[in-house]
């Protein structure tokens, strides 16, 4: 595997590593969306411009196909925006190319999706390791971080469990502590909490508050979840591909 | 955890599926190998032919006789070194299911024209010495058990009556290409027989073996002895060694073809059975392909995932084939008539073919479900339903 990020430690010291928040870690300018399905334009996303600063938890809501979800995407680098700009941390990163996105989003973005994503044949240790594997660390230096970040979520006991051997919500934890063992910037999270119990989102959300308030990490969340929407420290709303408040 | 052991759990992670890929993959390379050794067994001949050897017959066909006389004459020829001659004999040596060649030759100078033959000193001097007694090949000692001081009876077909020959040597071959399975006796021996029983038959020979000093004069060589005997009652044919087995190997080229084409629809079908696996494969990992690229993993990785399994899956497969290839093949030589293919073996190209094949069909297999999984756009992947 070939080198890229090479993270320090995914609990970050308030006193060298406090979040400005002041400083405004990502600008969406005048951000338009549209898909093509033989040839028919779609329009998603309508001019959509806003500010998230660092260390900010943000939910999007919205009713279905009301383009949060794109916008997720757009601004954790997975997608690319029709018209305008995204900025996170000064970088222009809709002007990035294939190669230039990869490496930062495994610098940058911890991705939590609602169906987990985890990948079936490996255990929760290898599936923590994964983006481990693109930066220089040692072995030793990636069972070191696997196992911090294991143990944050709580799972520090199930480092040998393969996914099928997990109930959802530890599913989703193993997922969490994926997207944070590199210490990304930002932690984009899609629908978290959708296909759990009411118990099991209780628990991931309050993971996730904890990420925030402990850690400082900046989250961007997409819900249709209310009591999980409580969580974050702002809420918008997104309908028909324009921003509501 | 290294892409190695993730494209290993990937490999088992359908075990039945995987293992019946690999076993259609090892039956087909097993078959593709078995066909190609029974090419190979037919060219053999070919193969095994001198360049410095020419062939001379008559000019209709190789079943008419050529007379004595010749012999001489072509051994007056510039750039001819050595003459000698054969006759094929047939008959039938315990029953006809019993094929080897048994052909009489001139026991003073036929090993002379092949060196490829080894044969004891002492052994060949006594055969030289009895006019009754035969040379044969290792093979068929071992097949017949038989050893020196045998007695082997043989009913003639074409050369009617019944001949007794004592074996007074065993030759053995220079390499595996040297066909061991020959039976040869003393075309003196015939001749007196035929001359006693069909006058008419006797004074004939079925080829001469002309052995030449300079391989780049065989045309000219070829040329000069047909001409000689253009006219005569007798015309000859003359070509290389090479040339005369290929003539032999013409007789079968339609059914040649037809292996050689079954040989290669194989190796499509193992294209089609690893196709479909992994192209089935790739659909079902679209979501993970795309969660891996999420994380930051490049197309190299997932190109090196996709090829990696299929190659995984290709070569356990064509190690399976090549593993069993070996007895089948061993099954069929010990089937088959000892004589009707003179060298049956398991060719190092053939093992090559075999491997190759293998190897390129896991990496043509793969290529579909990587431009399907490396164009995939990651949002897309991420909707997919696994």
């Amino acid at each position: 595997m070939s080198s890229r990020a090479e993270p320090t430690t995914i609990v970050r010291t308030r006193e060298n590593q406090m979040p400005d928040a002041n400083k405004e870690l990502i600008h969406v300018k005048n951000v338009t969306k549209k898909y093509y399905r033989d040839s028919i334009e779609i329009p998603v996303l309508m001019n959509i411009s806003l500010s998230v600063p660092e260390g900010e938890f943000l939910a999007l809501m919205g009713p279905s196909g009301s383009g949060k979800t794109t916008l997720l995407n757009l601004i954790a680098g997975i997608d690319r925006p029709t018209a305008g700009q995204i900025i996170v941390n000064d970088q222009d990163i809709s002007a990035f190319n294939a190669k230039a996105i990869a490496k930062w989003r495994a610098q940058h973005v911890g991705f939590v999706f609602q169906f987990y994503n985890l990948l079936p044949v490996l255990t929760a240790y290898e599936n923590v390791e994964l983006p481990l594997l693109l930066t220089n660390l040692s072995k030793q230096e990636r069972k070191k971080q696997v196992e911090l970040a294991l143990t944050l979520v709580g799972l520090g006991d199930r480092i040998k469990h393969y996914p099928k051997q997990l109930s959802g919500g530890q599913e989703q934890r193993v997922a969490i502590a994926r997207a944070i063992v590199t210490d990304p910037t930002i932690i984009v999270a899609d629908e978290p909490t959708g296909d759990l119990d009411k118990n099991s989102a209780a628990e991931i959300m309050t993971l996730l508050d904890r990420l925030n308030k402990e850690f400082k990490k900046t989250i961007l969340m997409v819900t249709h979840d209310p009591r999980a929407a409580e969580k974050a420290h702002k809420v918008m709303h997104l309908d028909k591909g324009e921003l509501t408040n | 955890m290294q892409i190695l052991k993730l494209i290993i759990r990937n490999v088992l992670r359908h075990k039945l599926r995987s293992a019946l890929t690999i076993l259609g993959i090892s039956i087909a390379v097993m078959f593709f190998g078995v066909l190609r050794t029974v090419v190979d067994a037919w060219y053999s001949g070919v193969e095994a032919s001198a360049v410095n050897r020419l062939i001379t017959r008559h000019a209709v066909s190789f079943i008419f006789p050529l007379p004595y006389s010749y012999k001489d004459q072509i051994a007056r020829i510039p750039g001819v070194s050595r003459v000698t001659f054969a006759n094929w004999f047939g008959g039938i040596y315990i029953d006809q299911s019993q094929f080897f060649a048994r052909m009489a030759v001139e026991a003073e100078t036929y090993f002379d024209g092949y060196p490829e033959f080894i044969v004891d000193k002492d052994q060949l001097e006594t055969f030289k010495k009895e006019r009754n007694s035969c040379v044969i090949g290792q093979k068929i000692a071992e097949q017949y058990k038989l050893k020196i001081g045998d007695v082997m009876p043989i009913e003639g077909d074409i050369y009617p009556g019944k001949y007794e020959f004592v074996v007074r040597a065993i030759y053995k071959p220079r390499d595996e290409k040297v066909d061991a399975t020959q039976m040869l006796f003393h075309w003196q021996y015939l001749d007196e027989r035929l001359k006693q029983s069909q006058p008419t038959r006797a004074g004939n020979v079925g080829w001469y073996v002309i052995t030449i000093s300079d391989p780049s004069k065989a045309p000219l060589i070829s040329q000069t002895i047909d001409e000689m005997f253009k006219n005569s009652r007798a015309e000859t044919k003359s070509e290389t060694e090479a040339a005369f087995q290929q003539s032999f190997v013409s007789m079968s080229g339609a059914i040649l073809t037809a292996m050689n084409f079954i040989a290669f629809v194989i190796i499509g079908v193992i294209l089609l059975v690893l196709g479909n696996t992994m192209v089935m494969t790739a659909r079902e990992r679209i979501r993970e392909y795309a969660v891996l690229k999420t994380l930051g993993f490049t197309k190299g990785h997932i190109i090196g995932l996709i090829a990696g399994e299929s190659l995984a899956i290709s070569i356990a497969g064509g190690i399976l084939g090549l593993f069993l290839m070996f007895p089948m093949v061993q099954g069929i030589a010990a089937n088959i008539p000892q004589g009707m293919f003179p060298v049956f073996d398991v060719t190092q190209t053939t093992i090559i073919l075999a491997g190759s094949s293998a190897l390129i069909v896991g990496i043509v297999a793969s290529v579909f479900p990587i431009w399907r999984a490396t164009s995939m756009k990651i949002v897309d992947g991420l909707r997919q339903i696994g």
